[in-house]
């Protein structure tokens, strides 16, 4: 990706000279140890994710088709016209709002509501919070599976029995509704990171101040909304763009469960799709290209909310 | 008389709150159990027969059998569990070796445009390897390395190394300045510095950051997916070898998954106190 160059917290960068010291003031007589103990890491980090990035840009500036490996040459922004000129990418993009969009959503509310629950004492509450977490730790690709298989299966799925029990109608969830389907499987996972997140959020209220407004009479409604979702408001703003930036690189779910189908394919299936597909090389590389694009915009934002709290709780 | 009203009241709302704590607690136990469902489902059927497994109406009560396990086994199971150790378990190490210095270089002995530094490390993080695949298949097949479980590694050291420095730094940030300036004032290097002094302070947080750095490389699935075939194949690709398009696969793809994803859910129960501290990027504590 790219280099940040420009401080994302908008605060104005130190001086070179006055760095020249230690974070306690001290002056540092040679830069020589700090900088050798950094540059193993950056320059792995460098090689390892710039020279792809740099390859893409350059290949979607190339004529390029593995079925036609001759037939190769510049062409300037022809893969981008392409890119920006069919359907594909704005559909793709609309795929990707909905589903990113729907599940942090439904993560966030579901994951606050069991917050609330977890954040009162009662029999059982660190096993509880213990199992709860579980469907987070499980391989995406394992809780995929077992979604649509022993769940979800229209001949000997559990759903099906359920809802045959309850007299709904059966519904073939993966072809019928591949959208509900994504999302419920994508919200299951992420919500109880969600849930970690607000509940740390809570458990740092101040149940003094909390108290003191229940003595003047404040309702526990108008305790919630008026103290308690104020506070959560970084802890929701960490949440809701950590949530959009590892689902929208979701891919093992969507293949798993839709293989892209019915309105389901995200920017990471379309990517795929491209490049081991179609074998469009420069195409590929174009959509590869504006997907970093739309990345970039959620992770300056991230920077910007983590680097925020940062500096209102004085750390650096 | 209003006194008396006020005594004979309390007893009452006392009993109607303590119902509806009971009401909470039941209502808070019944969303857990409807979350835990699915991965106990699995579980469970990762028990039953094939027959059973398939059988419509679901059977709950069949009898256990472990040839499930026994027949992912004879599936080739090893060499994929293999591959996911050397993936994760190498990739975690070397993670380590170069985040730990470099959030040191970072907090403690602050150097010139730290703050570039972070903010580029932190950046490359949220690059979807999507967006890079074709040319990075490309170059690795130029070099001959496709279906090769180091390249494998290597790239996840690039996926993780942001975020283990992240993590680090935020640890580091708790070590007393005393402390640090005590080691500094006996005359302790720099290599000694960090050994002895500041590893052990950070020890519990670097173990944290290795065991999510270890979660994510577990359960990657694209990389893996897009460039190995079968030699160099880890566990997430390797479950979907179960589905069966001619038989009965439920519950030996449900036990394959059970054995797949139990490391990380054993790690991730042992270290959740610190799991949210580590994927916020060490923002929330």
């Amino acid at each position: 990706m790219v280099t940040a160059n420009t401080d994302f917290a908008g605060n104005s960068l130190p001086k070179g000279k006055k760095l020249l010291a230690d974070r306690y003031g001290r002056r540092i007589r040679s830069l020589a140890i700090p900088r050798a103990l950094l540059w193993p890491a950056l320059v792995v980090a460098i090689i390892l994710t710039q020279i792809p990035f740099l390859a893409t840009v350059y290949f979607s500036t190339q004529k390029w088709n593995l079925l036609r490996p001759l037939d190769r040459g510049f062409v300037g922004f022809d893969n981008f016209i392409a890119v920006f000129t069919t359907d594909e990418l704005y559909e793709s993009i609309q795929a990707t709002a909905t589903i990113t969009g729907t599940s942090v959503l439904l993560s966030l509310v579901l994951g606050l509501g069991i917050a609330l629950l977890l954040d009162r004492n009662f029999v059982g509450r660190s096993v509880a919070r213990t199992l709860l977490i579980t469907p987070f730790l499980l391989m995406p690709a394992a809780a995929s599976l077992a979604w649509k298989w022993n769940l979800l299966d229209g001949n000997f799925g559990l759903f099906r029995w359920l809802f045959m029990e309850l007299g709904l109608p059966v519904v073939q969830w993966n072809t019928d509704i591949p959208i509900v389907t994504v999302i419920m499987v994508l919200t299951w996972q992420f919500m109880p990171f969600m849930m970690l997140i607000l509940l740390a959020g809570l458990q740092s209220q101040d149940k003094e101040i909390l108290d003191a407004a229940r003595v003047d009479g404040a309702g526990s409604l108008r305790i919630f909304i008026q103290m308690t979702l104020p506070h959560l408001r970084q802890y929701i703003e960490i949440g809701v763009l950590l949530g959009a930036i590892l689902l929208l690189a979701a891919f093992d779910p969507i293949a798993i469960l839709t293989g892209g189908s019915g309105g389901t394919k995200t920017l990471p299936v379309l990517l795929y799709e491209k490049a081991f597909i179609a074998l469009e090389v420069g195409q590929a590389a174009a959509y590869g290209v504006v997907t970093v694009a739309i990345t970039i915009v959620f992770a300056a934002l991230l920077l910007r909310t983590v680097f925020r709290i940062f500096s209102e709780k004085g750390v650096r | 008389m209003s006194l008396i009203r006020t005594q004979a009241k309390i007893p009452r709302r006392r009993k109607k709150l303590r119902l509806g704590q009971v009401a909470l607690t039941a209502f808070t136990w019944l969303v857990v159990i409807l979350m835990v469902f699915p991965v106990a489902f699995m579980v469970l059927t990762a028990f039953k027969t094939e027959t059973a497994a398939a059988s419509f109406p679901p059977q709950w009560l069949s009898p256990i059998t472990l040839e499930n396990f026994e027949k992912v086994f004879d599936r080739g199971f090893w060499p994929f569990l293999v591959n996911s150790v050397i993936a994760s378990v190498g990739s975690t190490i070397l993670v380590m070796i170069l985040a730990i210095p470099a959030a040191y270089a970072l907090t403690i002995r602050p150097i010139f445009k730290w703050r570039d530094a972070l903010f580029f490390l932190i950046s490359t993080r949220f690059m979807p390897f999507a967006a890079v695949i074709i040319p990075l298949y490309l170059l690795v097949a130029r070099l001959g390395l496709l279906d090769n479980i180091w390249v494998i590694m290597v790239l996840y050291i690039g996926m993780n190394l942001p975020i283990a420095i992240w993590m680090m730094r935020s640890f580091l940030e708790e070590v007393p300045r005393e402390i640090i300036e005590a080691a500094q004032l006996d005359g302790a290097g720099i290599f000694k510095e960090i050994t002895r002094v500041v590893m052990p302070i950070v020890a519990p947080g670097a173990a944290a950051a290795a065991l999510i750095v270890f979660i994510f490389a577990w359960n990657e699935y694209f990389l893996v997916f897009n460039l190995t075939a079968d030699s160099a194949r880890t566990l997430p690709p390797f479950l979907g070898s179960f589905i069966d398009a001619r038989g009965q696969f439920l519950a030996t793809l449900s036990a394959a998954a059970t054995l797949a994803v139990s490391p990380v859910v054993i790690a991730g129960w042992v270290a959740q106190k610190r799991l949210v501290r580590g994927l916020s990027m060490g923002a929330l504590k």
